[in-house]
């Protein structure tokens, strides 16, 4: 029995009811990534431990959790303990982490089997995953089209079957973007909810941990397994942790969802927008209302997102400078002529851009003017998200303005028309609020996906209206023909 | 020209705390190098910051001690800059919102008192140690330091020569060892300094450019350093030319200052606030405990001294003004009723010995529990004090107590009336002609026969009842 395109819940029964044992279904996962090589999904396959971990997980144990042998894929930039972690930066090309990271722990602790590390773009700056050292990842709905980014790789590898469910990292839409372009459900849950410790960071303040997947419920397993306060991380949220899975089947009776006035969509392609306009129709036959509403702030979300981001990356990646682990230029004159090589052989381009850009924004006479500005406007964004939910439940936007694009055609000469990818998806992370991808059909034969943003802490209620929309739809269900693999 | 000098000093005190600022790895000294550091302190990807709250008590407890203001929300910033011993390229520390605002601080000059205000105090993290002569061709680096918290105290320039900026230390080497925030080790780099020093005309109102030598960690060194600082400055000026704003360093080998190479200090630290902390939040209630648990400061013990032990002033000041020796004093004073006695030991005898030696009392042989013990033997009449000052001798060279040392010398007091008497008649007898003198006139000669009863006993004869017995003996 093929265990391709199945879901978690799909596994789990197959695995209960003893139609395949949790080594044979960690090998056919295996099996699934070596035919499907050239996607390109994985930087590091963990064969070894993988095989022993599923030959050792314990399924009649009564406590076992529904994730117990189920084989996941884990984006490259959660430290895994023993198992190379590179970021798909040749900079740490060689890095072997000393410790795991607490989400993919967490996970690991639930009895899930880790098969592999997942190519995404270089230091999750990108929004195509073609800046990784690694390679490009094809979309599997399209050979040579991108899967979108950062966490490329895992949406491709749940995108083509190949594991059920994928962890990725969200800074800007990293979650969001590609899995809308690949056709699977991915969240990117409140910041502060799952901890990142142990996530090799690209912006502190607006990096947050999520689940991919092929469905809603899919998610909130992961979610259930992956939140919650860690002590090594002070900004991990001690709020409750609630049951993900106990309210997803609420009925969306009088769901008050807002339509953000600010985002124009009659720019957009006319079949992306008549895909909005058909998700419309389905939640109102839920039950659900539209009203507009007005942010009217948000469109200085990209520019705020682009001043902030790349500054705490300027910080956040000074420590890659060859002196204790990762990459090391050779002949080198002195210490500053260690940095300087180290650092220029090491980083790929964007992330030397988003580097200069950030150390700029944080210099003596400009960090007033971008910085601390960019911070105000992140607060009056905030503001703006706060008012609104007084009023509605959540909000709907397109997740991209665009399918899935071919590979070098976007952005090689301007970086900015790649920053606009991330226009739907940024301001939920400048708010920190939870906000969420379903697929919702096609267009020229690629998917498109459909965002919802949540209120603070309010996972619950994106993962409800998904789930609802997915039992009383099939997008979700659509498979990839994987033509050309 | 009269010229003027205004000091500010910037102070780096290291909290005693058992851990690092944002690790759990240990402070202690001396480790072997990179034992003392984990995945936090060698700045592993992924790894996040958590602060150690031992390290705000410790600097709230010193705000509250010079009366400053604490800042209740208190956030940290990262600090910019490639260093090899810098493992993150960005050091944590305070900018906008330090722990500690205002405040000031007395220091005591030869007799008057002056008051220095503070400006701030803020926490950071120290960095870790590059070694450059020790491996050929290559740096080494040690890591063992690298997230020790650090207090950054910063005066406000009201300092006007080096003997109040050696004042000045002494008095935050007195304040930070008594409230238990730092071990106060300057040789260790516990307590180090950073000088700002700037000449003007006497009565400008402007303040003339200034230079910051840095790393100072010896009173001595500070005061040589500024001193070789402002005559340098003042020759600059009399020549007409102008100082140079810039970082200079003390050698003290050479009794000099000179620039550092500007490629180390031509650094924007691009400061912003440090994304992977949530501000620190300090309650009322916490601040009022920390104000509960205060330690005993000098000035409180200086009253008790003489309120509840009777010393004298003199003697009390000079106990109270070390924090080492007043817990010494403390802890004998339980031991022991004779205070005065025990107060002179301390002051006289055992002060010249750890002098000489140059140590702490806490790192010599000595005890409070075997320095009590001297003393009681001394106030029971057991021993002479002559007698003590020879067991003390051999108190600061070996483990044994004082009565162990009495037993196995034989040192133990005459005091029997007896004994004396018969060892007074020998005197007597053998003597004839000099007590024929004495009992003519001449009283001076008492001293002899004193001299030849403890020559006789090796001192042990008990000097008060050796006086009374030869008065009575030689009427």
């Amino acid at each position: 029995m093929s265990v391709q395109f199945k879901s978690i819940t799909e596994l789990r029964a197959m695995l209960d009811n003893k139609l395949i044992s949790a080594p044979e279904l960690t090998q056919e996962s295996f099996q699934l990534a070596k035919k499907y090589k050239e996607l390109n999904c994985f930087v590091t396959m963990n064969e070894e431990l993988g095989t022993k971990n599923a030959n050792t997980v314990d399924l009649n144990d009564k406590n076992a959790s529904t994730l117990a042998g189920i084989p996941l894929a884990q984006k490259d930039l959660f430290c895994t303990e023993g198992l190379r972690t590179t970021c798909s930066s040749k900079i740490l090309a060689n890095f072997i982490p000393p410790y795991t990271a607490t989400a993919v722990k967490k996970l690991e602790d639930a009895g899930s089997i880790t098969i592999g590390k997942t190519n995404m773009d270089e230091f999750a700056m990108g929004s195509s995953n073609e800046t990784s050292y690694f390679g490009n990842v094809h979309n599997p709905w399209k050979k040579g089209y991108v899967p979108g980014g950062s966490s490329g790789g895992s949406a491709a590898a749940v995108s083509a079957g190949i594991v059920p469910a994928a962890t990725g990292t969200d800074t800007g839409g990293s979650i969001r973007q590609p899995a809308a372009h690949c056709g699977i459900t991915g969240l990117k849950p409140t910041y502060g909810r799952i901890s990142r410790w142990g996530m090799i960071a690209f912006a502190s303040s607006l990096d947050q941990a999520g689940p991919l997947a092929r469905t809603a419920e899919d998610c909130a397993i992961l979610l259930n397994a992956m939140s919650g306060h860690d002590s090594k991380d002070t900004t991990s949220l001690s709020s409750n942790v609630p049951d993900f899975l106990e309210d997803i089947n609420q009925p969306l009776d009088g769901l008050k969802i807002g339509i953000i006035k600010e985002f124009d969509l009659s720019d957009l392609d006319s079949e992306v927008q008549a895909r909005f306009e058909d998700s419309k129709k389905i939640y109102e036959n839920l039950g659900a209302h539209f009203v507009e509403v007005s942010l009217p702030n948000i469109s200085a979300s990209v520019p705020t997102y682009y001043s902030i981001a790349p500054a705490e990356c300027s910080s956040n990646l000074s420590r890659f400078d060859g002196v204790r682990f990762g990459y090391r230029a050779e002949d080198i004159d002195d210490l500053n002529d260690l940095y300087i090589k180290s650092r220029s052989e090491g980083f790929g381009d964007e992330v030397k851009r988003r580097i200069l850009i950030g150390t700029y924004a944080l210099s003596t006479g400009y960090y007033d003017a971008y910085y601390k500005k960019a911070q105000q406007v992140r607060r009056l964004i905030k503001n703006d998200f706060d008012n609104i939910f007084q009023s509605v439940d959540i909000l709907m936007t397109p997740t991209s303005p665009n399918t899935a694009f071919k590979f070098d055609s976007k952005g090689m000469q301007n970086p900015v028309e790649l920053y606009l990818e991330d226009l739907f998806t940024i301001s939920s992370n400048l708010a920190g609020l939870p906000a969420i991808s379903i697929p919702h059909g096609q267009v020229n034969s690629l998917p498109v996906g459909l965002q919802l943003i949540g209120n603070f802490l309010r996972e619950d209620q994106l993962l409800n209206a998904s789930h609802i929309f997915q039992q009383n739809s099939d997008f979700h269900l659509a498979q990839p023909s994987l033509e050309g693999f | 020209m009269i010229w003027e000098t205004v000091i500010g000093l910037e102070t780096h005190v290291q909290l005693s705390t058992k851990t690092k600022l944002f690790s759990r790895a240990s402070t202690a000294f001396g480790a072997s190098p990179n034992t003392n550091v984990n995945l936090i302190d060698c700045g592993l990807p992924g790894v996040l910051p958590s602060v150690n709250k031992e390290a705000f008590y410790k600097a709230i407890r010193f705000g509250l001690a010079i009366d400053a203001k604490i800042n209740q929300t208190s956030i940290f910033d990262r600090k910019n800059y490639f260093y090899a011993d810098l493992p993150k390229g960005y050091q944590i520390t305070q900018m906008d919102l330090p722990i500690v605002l205002g405040g000031s601080i007395e220091i005591l000059l030869d007799d008057s008192a002056k008051t220095i205000n503070i400006t701030r105090a803020h926490l950071e993290e120290d960095a870790g140690k590059s070694i450059h002569d020790e491996y050929e061709g290559f740096s080494a680096i040690d890591l063992n330091r690298a997230g020790t918290p650090l207090l950054e105290i910063v005066s406000e320039p009201e300092i006007s020569s080096a003997k109040e900026a050696v004042a000045y230390m002494k008095a935050m080497h007195q304040l930070v060892t008594y409230l238990d925030v730092s071990d106060g080790n300057m040789a260790q780099g516990s307590l180090r300094c950073d000088a700002n020093v700037s000449i003007r005309k006497k009565g400008d109102a402007e303040l003339g450019t200034r230079t910051e030598i840095k790393n100072i960690n010896s009173f001595k060194f500070i005061e040589k350093a500024i001193n070789f600082e402002i005559k340098r400055q003042i020759k600059i000026l009399e020549n007409g030319e102008k100082v140079t704003q810039e970082t200079r360093l003390y050698d003290s080998s050479k009794d000099e200052t000179r620039p550092m190479r500007s490629k180390e200090f031509a650094n924007d630290y691009r400061y912003f606030p440090e994304p992977d902390l949530l501000p620190v939040i300090i309650s009322d209630q916490e601040i009022q405990k920390i104000r509960d648990e205060f330690p005993e400061l000098p000035k409180e013990k200086e009253a008790r001294y003489q309120g509840e032990l009777g010393l004298s002033e003199y003697d009390s000041q000079i106990i109270s003004s070390s924090k080492s020796m007043a817990d010494f004093f403390d802890a004998a004073v339980k031991k022991t009723k004779n205070y005065s006695l025990l107060s002179n030991w301390l002051i006289g005898e055992i002060s010249a010995y750890l002098n000489k030696e140059q140590i702490d009392i806490h790192a010599s042989t000595l005890t409070a529990d075997k320095v009590a013990m001297l003393i009681n033997r001394i106030d029971d009449q057991t021993i002479s004090g002559k007698i003590g000052k020879s067991i003390f001798e051999e108190m600061c060279v070996s483990r044994s107590t004082p009565d162990e040392i009495i037993e196995s010398k034989g040192l133990k007091q005459i005091s029997d009336d007896g004994a004396i008497e018969e060892i007074i008649m020998t005197v007597i007898n053998e003597n004839p002609s000099q007590v024929e003198a004495y009992l003519s006139g001449k009283d001076k000669l008492f001293g002899f026969f004193v001299g030849q009863v403890m020559k006789l006993t090796e001192g042990k004869a008990n000097p008060k009842a050796v006086n009374s017995i030869l008065k009575d003996k030689l009427k």
